[in-house]
């Protein structure tokens, strides 16, 4: 019988008939919308954009006056979804999982204040680095904070969980961490929807002290949360988003968690797994559940997307007698992205294999649109620095990353949102000079008008170049927060006039704009050089549509 | 009835396109669907791909395991051959356009590409490029290959067609007729090749 409750929960959630087809992002907007939300909160990021981008094409969002533009950063947008869930309204901030990095601030602490109206925070992780320079774990975080998590086995859940996460969150007080990762926010799938429901009023916290985070509130409040903790773990023991299927074959008991339940269920095409299976969706781990799985089969296999998170929980400090298998023995690759084969595999099933690919092929990474103004702006650095001793670009986490690679070998950094400027400073505090930052108008805004003040600061021999082109390109063209004012910002942090250069990175500027960048570079201050031009990808849509609207 | 399906490409090549009209031809069925999507930074002139699978009976991954794809529809040659690992050895059809999209520095000798494509049991190679401007749609290679592809999706060749009227329906007439004409070329093609 629970074979087949199991079975029929798995089912239903995709069964095609009258269902919307949605990406996981898009679910977990609708679901959003649905549940009674009042803001979304977010800086583009990918896996995590279309969370947002869907709520800002929604009609019925903009009917109901929903928040839903762009904000600086991920810190800017957590701390503002804090203070919607302050007011008593249901927030959601979503950001990439190394947004998360940037709001840590805000979200530890927001777990200590607790919520009031309900909060829910998203991160997208990004298992085998699709799109980012690392592959963290948000669970992690929502462990440090000690809050709930929801992990998402597919599209269906990815909408339900929204609601059931507000819920909860207005029931402990608590925001709750969304964890999702590429292919679940970027593959597609049926979803019903529930029925919609109605924003919360206006209304404060009963106390109006909750969040004043004075060491002796605080003191209580950390108190109060570790108390609330243990009905945390009752609540995962019991939510329907952890399921425990029970198979006759006790030699293995599988622990999966989130999308990997989809890999070890393609490796059973009648769905009938012999084993006992407990599914995770729901943090903190429901342990008597694990207990169950642990104390009724020989051993453990454990499967779950990104860091050993769980695997590490259960094989503890010191090892037991238990066999337990999964990327830290070697069972699993210990990085990267899972699949149906790697759990083939661990499960000891045979692996399928294609054709080989033909010796010819070679490989074709991304790079920098035809016609792209960072093309005319590289051309003109490289040969400014030419006859230089190379690496002394520090750059920064955008389309112009793409830099890096061949034709331009341009730069010589990213490694996060703001780095840039920071890292040439501190280099040219070494005296390695001339120091260059290159970084693009909104990851300027982000994170770099911070670090272009400790260079003014320290009047350090630095060049700083802002590429404006108008746009959040890399997410796919979104609104940059300080779109036509990046002079007047450099100007009041302190950038010298003189030193604030304006420039059209166009071939038939060449020869001026290689000048103008000379003469920056043998400026022992802080200047900043401004090559303008819209992103070339933004021109051919904002065409398009004047195009359509002409016709 | 399943199909698994890679779709390559190079990003902006419109594969996202041709899973539409598949994915709304098999909803019609009442199938079955998942479809893993590449957005991001791999859009930038870079390889792309999308796993698509529609089935009668529900779906577990997202991701179709190697060596099971029943097909794999590359709107470009060398894209084509970058996912045979996903193929299936023994069933396994191919179908691509045969126009490369020269972005890279060491582009392959495309006479050696299409070599190893052609060596291939089961494959229908095609210029679609060529055809798609016969049809007046230059813009609509894709369907071209969608066309030549529709023979193994296991689904009448109407409901591409209709699909087609769906997903371009806010589009002139005339640019359905050339998306229509284009798939149709397609099919044509593959009949005689196979």
């Amino acid at each position: 019988m629970k074979i087949f409750l199991f079975l029929l929960r798995y089912n239903h959630n995709t069964i095609m008939v009258n269902k919307l087809l949605l990406l996981g992002d898009e679910a977990i907007a609708l679901g959003a919308l649905d549940a009674g939300l009042s803001g979304i909160y977010a800086y583009p990021g990918t896996p995590s954009t279309e969370i947002t981008e869907y709520v800002q094409n929604s009609k019925a969002a903009k009917e109901k006056n929903i928040h839903c533009s762009w904000s600086t950063n991920e810190k800017t947008a957590m701390e503002a979804a804090l203070g919607m869930s302050y007011a008593g309204k249901r927030a959601m901030v979503c950001m990439k999982h190394v947004g998360l990095n940037v709001a840590a601030d805000p979200f530890i602490n927001s777990a200590i204040t607790g919520a009031n109206g309900g909060l829910i925070v998203v991160s997208a992780d990004d298992p085998s680095m699709h799109s980012s320079q690392n592959e963290q774990d948000s669970r992690f975080y929502g462990k440090f904070a000690m809050v709930p998590i929801l992990e998402p086995s597919n599209q269906q859940e990815a909408y339900d969980m929204v609601r059931y996460g507000f819920d909860f969150s207005e029931k402990y007080m608590v925001p709750v961490l969304l964890r999702i990762t590429t292919r679940m926010a970027h593959s597609r799938s049926g979803v019903v929807r529930s029925a919609g429901r109605e924003q919360n009023a206006l209304h404060l916290p009963s106390d109006l002290r909750q969040f004043v985070l004075l060491p002796a509130i605080a003191k209580k409040r950390y108190s109060k949360l570790i108390e609330t903790h243990q009905h945390f773990t009752e609540e995962s023991e019991n939510s329907p988003f952890n399921t425990y299927h029970d198979g006759p074959d006790k030699s293995m008991g599988i622990l999966v968690a989130g999308i990997a339940l989809n890999y070890l269920m393609e490796n059973f095409p009648d769905r009938n797994i012999p084993f006992p299976v407990l599914k995770i969706g729901q943090y903190p781990m429901p342990r008597k559940l694990v207990e169950k799985l642990e104390s009724e089969c020989n051993e453990l296999l454990i499967v779950e997307d990104g860091y050993p998170m769980i695997e590490e929980l259960i094989r503890g400090y010191i090892p037991g007698p238990k066999k337990i298998r999964g990327r830290l023995d070697g069972t699993i690759p210990r990085t990267g992205e899972l699949n149906p084969n790697i759990l083939a595999v661990a499960l000891g099933l045979p692996d399928t294999t294609g054709l080989p690919v033909p010796d010819l092929m070679v490989g074709r990474p991304p790079q920098l649109c035809a016609g792209c103004p960072h093309i005319d702006s590289y051309k003109a650095l490289n040969e400014v620095l030419e006859g230089l001793p190379k690496g002394r670009v520090f750059s920064d986490i955008g389309c112009y990353t793409l830099g890096a690679l061949q034709p331009y070998e341009a730069i010589n950094s990213c490694v996060d949102m703001g780095a840039s400027i920071t890292m040439a400073k501190g280099a040219a505090d070494a005296g390695f000079v001339p120091s260059v930052a290159v970084i693009g108008d909104s990851t300027f805004t982000h994170s770099g008008i911070t670090g272009l003040l400790d260079a003014v600061n320290d009047k350090s021999p630095v060049t700083v170049i802002i590429l404006d082109n108008a746009t959040t390109a890399m997410t796919g063209g979104q609104d940059s927060a300080g779109a036509g004012r990046i002079e007047d910002i450099c100007k009041a942090v302190g950038v010298e006039e003189a030193h604030i250069r304006v420039m059209r990175p166009l071939k038939k500027y060449h020869d001026e704009n290689v000048t103008i960048m000379r003469e920056e570079l043998d400026y022992q201050g802080v200047s900043v050089i401004i090559p303008r031009r819209e992103c070339i990808v933004s021109v051919d849509k904002r065409m398009r549509i004047k195009f359509k609207q002409k016709q | 009835m399943k199909k698994d399906i890679i779709l390559a490409g190079v990003g902006g090549q419109g594969i996202i396109s041709i899973a539409s009209v598949i994915g709304y031809a098999a909803l019609q069925e009442k199938m079955f669907l998942k479809q893993s999507e590449v957005h991001g930074m791999a859009q930038r002139g870079g390889d792309v791909m999308s796993n698509l699978r529609i089935s009668h009976q529900d779906i577990a991954s997202d991701l179709i395991p190697f060596g099971q794809a029943d097909l794999i529809i590359s709107v470009e040659p060398l894209e084509s051959l970058r996912y045979l690992g996903y193929l299936s050895p023994t069933q396994g059809w191919l179908v691509t356009n045969t126009t490369p999209f020269d972005n890279i520095p060491k582009y392959p000798d495309i006479e050696k590409v299409i070599a190893e494509i052609t060596k291939l049991p089961r494959h229908i190679a095609l210029d679609a490029d060529k055809l798609a401007k016969e049809a007046g749609a230059a813009k609509s290679a894709n369907m071209v290959i969608l066309g030549a592809a529709s023979p193994f999706l296991g689904l009448a060749f109407e409901k591409f067609e209709d699909a087609i009227r769906f997903i371009f329906r806010t589009k002139e007439e005339s640019v359905i007729a050339r998306n229509l004409d284009a798939l149709r070329l397609g099919r044509e093609f593959a009949d005689k090749y196979i």
